[in-house]
């Protein structure tokens, strides 16, 4: 099960008002190399795991997708919370203004609603785990586009924390890959 | 929201804190006999835990798992996308 704390894992600040900015991290929040997919790929695959440091890290990551989740939406919270509508539309966000008002909602940059086909599980844990070292890395390209994108040094900071932890969870998930694939072997030696 | 000054710097250290203590919990999920990184886990387990206690006995709640006085505490604003964490981690 899972339990709330009433604090964030990083805090997440916004020095103006770059709704720009707010736009394009629904990038993050919704779109297909998202926090969103992210958890929901890695807590969705945990079930068939060979081994327990995969179930762990499964689980352990997953989780965390969903703190960073809860980083990206603050700070579109935080950056359209002073803005008007008409602001808002001014800077690209009529749509979702029209649609949603302030609310968040997990959609990509560019409107698309969130879809499950964004995610795979396939029961080989060989795979799984590599599509979920390939989703790291293209979290991490996706930081890197949306740090190129603002001048506002509270996201740059805030994106920062999150593009690294996409390098920490590349390197974890390589290594549950490598003792996935030890077992496998040792398992061989015994059929 | 603005917070207490005092406030906020131990809500930052708790969150630092905790931060560390989940980097040695994925790391030592796939390196799960290293004694130095567990040592350390540890030590920052024990801190959290007392900088925890501290906190929702001065300020609220972390989690709902507490012993509450009426009105129920949990609900107590500001939640943490509200919180003015003034320049992050700085």
């Amino acid at each position: 099960m899972w339990i709330y704390e009433k604090k964030l894992q990083f805090p997440a600040w916004v020095e103006g008002c770059d709704l720009n900015i707010a736009k394009l991290l629904f990038a993050q929040y919704g779109g297909p190399d998202s926090e969103l997919s992210a958890g929901l790929r890695y807590i969705t695959q945990r079930y068939n795991m060979p081994i327990p440091e995969a179930k762990a890290i499964l689980t352990d990551i997953g989780t965390e997708e969903l703190a960073h989740w809860e980083i990206i939406g603050t700070l579109i919270y935080k950056i359209v919370d002073r803005a008007t509508p008409e602001e808002m539309i001014k800077a690209g966000m009529g749509p979702h203004y029209i649609q949603h008002g302030r609310d968040l909602y997990p959609h990509d940059a560019a409107g698309v609603p969130w879809t499950a086909a964004y995610i795979q599980a396939i029961e080989d844990p060989i795979t799984n785990l590599h599509e979920n070292m390939a989703a790291e890395q293209k979290a991490r390209t996706t930081y890197e586009h949306l740090i190129n994108s603002t001048k506002d040094r509270g996201v740059i900071e805030t994106l920062s924390f999150l593009r690294e932890r996409e390098v920490v969870h590349f390197q974890r998930f390589g290594e549950a890959l490598r003792l996935v694939q030890e077992y496998q072997e040792r398992m061989k030696h015994y059929k | 929201m603005k917070i207490d000054k005092e406030r906020l710097a131990m809500l930052k250290e708790i969150m630092a804190l905790d931060f560390s203590a989940l980097e040695l919990n994925l790391y030592l999920d796939t390196h799960p006999r290293d004694q130095r990184a567990l040592a350390l886990h540890n030590e920052y387990d024990r801190k959290l835990k007392e900088l925890k206690g501290i906190y929702e006995s001065k300020y609220d709640f972390l989690t709902h798992k507490n012993i509450s006085e009426c009105p129920w505490e949990w609900i107590k604003d500001p939640w943490p996308w509200e919180i003015d964490y003034e320049m992050g981690g700085k």
